[in-house]
C-alpha cells in the first residue's frame, strides 16, 4: 500500500463500514441518468439534436414489432451465456472462455445438422440441440479438469481454448464442411428445415431460443436461491475458508460451475446457429462470449439481473445501428456510449461500497 | 436528509429527460413530414469495416459521396459501418429496407445470405451485393477484377525486388484472395522467374495490429516487397519504417508511405453506384452480375512512384495491354504448386477457375489453408 501513497498522497478509497441497501439498488439508476446526461452533451457537441439522438437510440427500436423481436433475438445469446457465467463468478470460478464454448456448441450442433441434412425427422432438432449443448459442456470441462487436476489457472486456459475453438470452426468451414456448391467460399450448406428452431412470430427472427433463455433464467434463479447447491456455490465465493470447514467439495463446485456455464454457452451457440444464422460460417459470434461477461456483472451476477442487463446491452447495439441509419451518427459513438454506461455503473458501484478519502494515511492504519 | 434531497432531485431530472425524449416524437413527426418529399430516393449502404479504414470500406464510402454529389437532392443516402458478417447484418439490412431505402448496397461477401433473405421480404427494394455469387429478381451482384492490378504490381515487384522474396499479408483463403496472390506471382515471374511469395493469413479484413505484425515477420524473413489483401494501411506503414517497398490496397495510400508505395490498386465504385441508382429511379434496374476491371474503370492504378523510369514505363505498358485485352494475367502455361499444368499454353483460365480458385500457382510458398 505504501507505494500507492507515494504516487497519490491525497486520495484514498476506503471501504465503507456500512453499505446502504438503498444506494445499492439506486446505483444503476443513477448510472443510467448520468449516461443520459453525458449523451446529451456528446450529441450536442457532435451537432446532433440530443433528444432526437436519445430517442432513436433508446425508444424508436421499441416502437415497432420488428424492433422488439430483434431486441429479443440479440439479447438471447447474451442472457443464456451471462446466466451461466454469473453462477460460476458467484463461486469465484472464472470462466472467461464462453466464446469458445459458444463456438463449440455451434460446431457440435451444426455438425450434427449437416450430418442429418437429408434426414426428414422431427427428432433432428432435439438431437442438434443436445449435441450443441454437449459441445459447449465438453469445451467447458477441459479448463475444469486442468484446474482440479493440475491447479492450472482457469482464466488462462479457458481464454486460450476460445481461440482454439474459433480456429477449429474456421478449419471445418474452410475445409471438410465447406458447401460443395459454394465456389470454395468458406460457408457450410444451409441447414434443412428439420434442423432449424421454429420461429415464434411470423416474418420475424424470434425463435424458440428466446424461450430457452427465459426458462434458464427461472431455473438458475431457483437453483441459486432455493437449493443447497446454490447455497454452496455462494458460500464458496463469499468465504472459501468457511466453505472448506463446512466440508463443501471445492473441486466438485468448480466442475459444476464450468459444466453449467459451458453447457449454457453451447446451447446459446447452437440456438444462434440453428435459430438465426441457418448455416455454419467462419465466425458465428460477434464476441457474445466476451460481451456476456459484462452482462453478467451488469446484472450483479443475479439471473434476473442478467436478463435485464442482456436486454439493455442488446438495446444499445440496436439503438446504435438505428442512430447510424436515422441520423448518421458514426459507429464509434455506439461504442463510446456503451463505454460511458459501463464506466458510470462501475464507478457508482465502487462509490457505494467505498468512499473517497482525503487523508494521507488509511483510517484503519491510524487507529492502530 | 441530504441524500434524500439529492435523490429526489435526480429522479425529477430523470423523469424530465425521459419525458422530453418520449414527447419528442410528436414534434419530430411533424417536421419530418414537411422536410422530405415523395420523390426522394433513399439509398442505403452496409459496410463491413469503419469508413476510416482507408481501404475497402473507405472506397465504398467514397462511392457513396460521389453518388450524393452526382444526384444531389434527388436522393438521400445513409450507411451503417462496422457491421459484423452474420446475424447482425441481416437486422441492419432489414432495418434499411423497412425504413424506406429503395436501393441497398451490401458491400462484403459475408452479407450474401442475409441480403437474399431480406430481399425476399422486400420485393420492391433493389439490392446490390458486392463480391457474391447468389442473385435474385431484386438482388444484383458486382465485383471488380482486382487481379488485373495485382498482376501489374507483380511485374513491378519482379523488377524492383533484390531478395526475390515477396511478403503477402492476406485475410481469408477465399477465391478472391487466392486469385490475387496467384496473379501477383504470375506478374512477378513474367519478368523474374526467381520470384517467390510467402503468405501470412491474419484471418481478418481489418486488424491494423495483426496486419502490421504480419508485415514485420515477413520482412524479417527477407521479403523486400510487401503486398496485402487486408484493408488498413498498417502493412504499408511497416514497409515505410523498415525501408522496403509495398503497394497500397483499395485506395491510394501514398500519404501513409510516401517513400515506400510503388503504386496502389484503387477500387473505384463511383460510376457503378451512380448508374445503378439512376436505373432504380427511372425503373430500368434489372438484376445482373458485373465483373468490371481496368477497361471499365472499376479498377484503377495509383501513380507509379518510387521506382526507376524503365520500370515505370513497363508498368504502364502492362496496364495498357491488360486494358486493351492484349494481355490476360492468367494466360497459360500456368503450373500449380505440384508442377501440374492447370492452364495450357495459348489458353487463358476460364471464369469457373477464376471464380472458384483454390490452388496456389508454382512459386507460392507454403500450402493453402483448407
Amino acid at each position: 500500500m505504501s507505494q500507492i501513497f507515494q504516487f497519490f498522497p491525497k486520495f484514498v478509497l476506503e471501504p465503507r463500514l456500512e453499505v446502504s441497501g438503498k444506494w445499492v439498488i439506486l446505483s444503476p439508476i443513477i448510472a443510467i441518468i448520468l449516461t443520459l446526461f453525458s449523451g446529451v452533451i456528446i450529441f450536442s457537441l457532435l451537432g446532433k439534436d440530443p433528444f432526437l439522438a436519445l430517442y432513436t437510440f433508446f425508444v424508436q427500436p421499441l416502437t415497432t414489432m420488428f424492433g422488439i423481436t430483434e431486441l429479443l433475438v440479440k439479447a438471447t445469446p447474451l442472457v443464456l451465456i451471462g446466466v451461466g457465467l454469473a453462477i460460476g463468478f458467484k463461486a469465484n470460478v472464472w470462466n472467461i472462455g464462453a466464446e469458445g464454448q459458444f463456438t463449440m456448441g455451434a460446431v457440435f450442433g451444426g455438425g450434427t445438422a449437416l450430418l442429418c441434412q437429408h434426414t426428414e425427422s422431427i427428432l433432428v432438432l432435439p438431437l442438434v440441440l443436445v449435441l450443441g449443448t454437449l459441445g459447449g459442456l465438453f469445451w467447458g470441462a477441459i479448463p475444469a479438469f486442468l484446474k482440479t487436476r493440475f491447479n492450472a489457472n482457469e482464466i488462462l486456459t479457458s481464454l486460450m481454448l476460445s481461440y482454439v475453438a474459433v480456429l477449429c470452426l474456421s478449419y471445418l468451414v474452410h475445409g471438410p464442411w465447406r458447401d460443395p456448391a459454394g465456389f470454395n467460399f468458406p460457408e457450410s450448406q444451409i441447414f434443412s428445415d428439420y434442423a432449424m428452431l421454429p420461429i415464434l412470430i411470423e416474418n420475424s427472427r424470434l425463435n424458440l431460443g428466446t424461450m430457452f433463455a427465459i426458462l434458464v433464467v427461472l431455473v438458475a434463479w431457483i437453483l441459486m436461491t432455493r437449493t443447497i447447491i446454490g447455497f454452496q456455490l455462494r458460500v464458496v465465493g463469499l468465504a472459501p475458508t468457511a466453505a472448506q470447514y463446512a466440508g463443501f467439495k471445492q473441486s466438485g463446485l468448480i466442475w459444476l460451475s464450468f459444466l453449467i456455464s459451458g453447457g449454457l454457452a453451447g446451447l446459446a451457440g447452437i440456438a444462434e446457429v440453428s435459430g438465426t444464422i441457418g448455416q455454419l460460417l467462419p465466425s458465428v459470434s460477434p464476441g457474445y462470449g466476451f460481451t456476456a461477461i459484462i452482462v453478467a456483472f451488469l446484472g450483479r451476477l443475479h439471473p434476473v439481473g442478467v436478463l435485464f442487463a442482456g436486454l439493455i446491452m442488446a438495446l444499445s447495439y440496436i439503438g446504435g445501428e438505428n442512430a447510424q441509419i436515422e441520423i448518421g451518427l458514426p459507429a464509434a459513438v455506439t461504442g463510446l456510449f456503451q463505454g460511458i454506461l459501463l464506466f458510470f455503473l462501475l464507478a457508482c458501484d465502487v462509490l457505494v461500497r467505498y468512499r473517497l478519502s482525503h487523508r494521507s494515511v488509511l483510517a484503519s492504519e491510524r487507529r492502530e | 436528509m441530504k441524500t434524500e434531497k439529492l435523490l429526489f432531485g435526480l429522479l425529477i431530472l430523470a423523469a424530465a429527460i425521459a419525458a422530453a425524449v418520449f414527447f419528442y416524437k410528436q414534434s419530430q413527426d411533424v417536421s419530418k413530414k414537411t422536410m422530405s418529399t415523395a420523390e426522394d430516393t433513399k439509398v442505403g449502404f452496409v459496410y463491413v469495416g469503419p469508413i476510416g479504414d482507408h481501404g475497402w470500406t473507405y472506397q465504398h464510402n467514397a462511392g457513396r459521396l460521389a453518388l450524393e454529389k452526382s444526384l444531389g437532392t434527388k436522393i438521400k443516402t445513409s450507411y451503417v459501418e462496422s457491421v459484423k458478417e452474420g446475424p447482425d447484418s441481416e437486422r441492419v439490412i432489414q432495418q434499411l429496407a423497412s425504413s424506406g431505402h429503395k436501393v441497398i448496397f451490401t458491400t462484403s461477401f459475408g452479407f450474401m445470405n442475409p441480403t437474399l433473405k431480406v430481399a425476399k421480404k422486400f420485393p420492391n427494394v433493389k439490392f446490390e451485393h458486392a463480391t457474391g455469387y447468389k442473385r435474385d429478381e431484386n438482388v444484383g451482384t458486382y465485383s471488380a477484377r482486382f487481379y488485373e492490378g495485382r498482376y501489374i504490381a507483380g511485374v513491378i515487384a519482379g523488377k524492383v525486388s533484390k531478395t526475390n522474396k515477396i511478403g503477402y499479408v492476406a485475410s481469408f483463403p477465399i477465391p478472391e484472395v487466392v486469385r490475387g496472390i496467384n496473379a501477383f506471382l504470375l506478374g512477378a515471374r513474367s519478368v523474374n522467374p526467381e520470384m517467390t511469395i510467402s503468405v501470412v493469413w491474419v484471418n481478418s479484413w481489418y486488424d491494423p495490429g495483426k496486419e502490421g505484425d504480419a508485415a514485420k515477420a515477413l520482412i524479417d524473413q527477407g521479403a523486400d516487397i510487401i503486398s496485402q489483401h487486408t484493408d488498413s494501411p498498417a502493412p504499408l506503414q511497416v514497409a515505410e519504417n523498415r525501408g522496403v517497398k509495398g503497394f497500397g490496397q483499395a485506395s491510394d495510400m501514398i500519404k501513409f508511405a510516401p517513400k515506400a508505395q510503388l503504386s496502389a490498386i484503387v477500387n473505384n465504385w463511383d460510376n457503378y453506384y451512380v448508374e445503378r441508382t439512376k436505373a432504380a429511379i427511372d425503373g430500368s434496374w434489372k438484376s445482373q452480375d458485373v465483373w468490371y476491371g481496368l477497361k471499365e474503370g472499376m479498377v484503377k492504378m495509383a501513380p507509379y512512384t518510387n521506382m526507376p523510369d524503365d520500370v515505370q514505363a513497363l508498368a504502364k505498358k502492362t496496364e495498357d495491354a491488360i486494358r486493351n485485352g492484349e494481355l490476360h494475367p492468367f494466360s497459360g502455361p500456368i503450373k500449380d504448386q505440384t508442377g501440374k499444368i492447370v492452364v495450357e499454353a495459348g489458353k487463358v483460365a476460364d471464369a469457373g477457375m477464376l471464380l472458384g480458385m483454390n490452388f496456389y500457382v508454382e512459386g507460392v510458398q507454403g500450402s493453402l489453408p483448407k
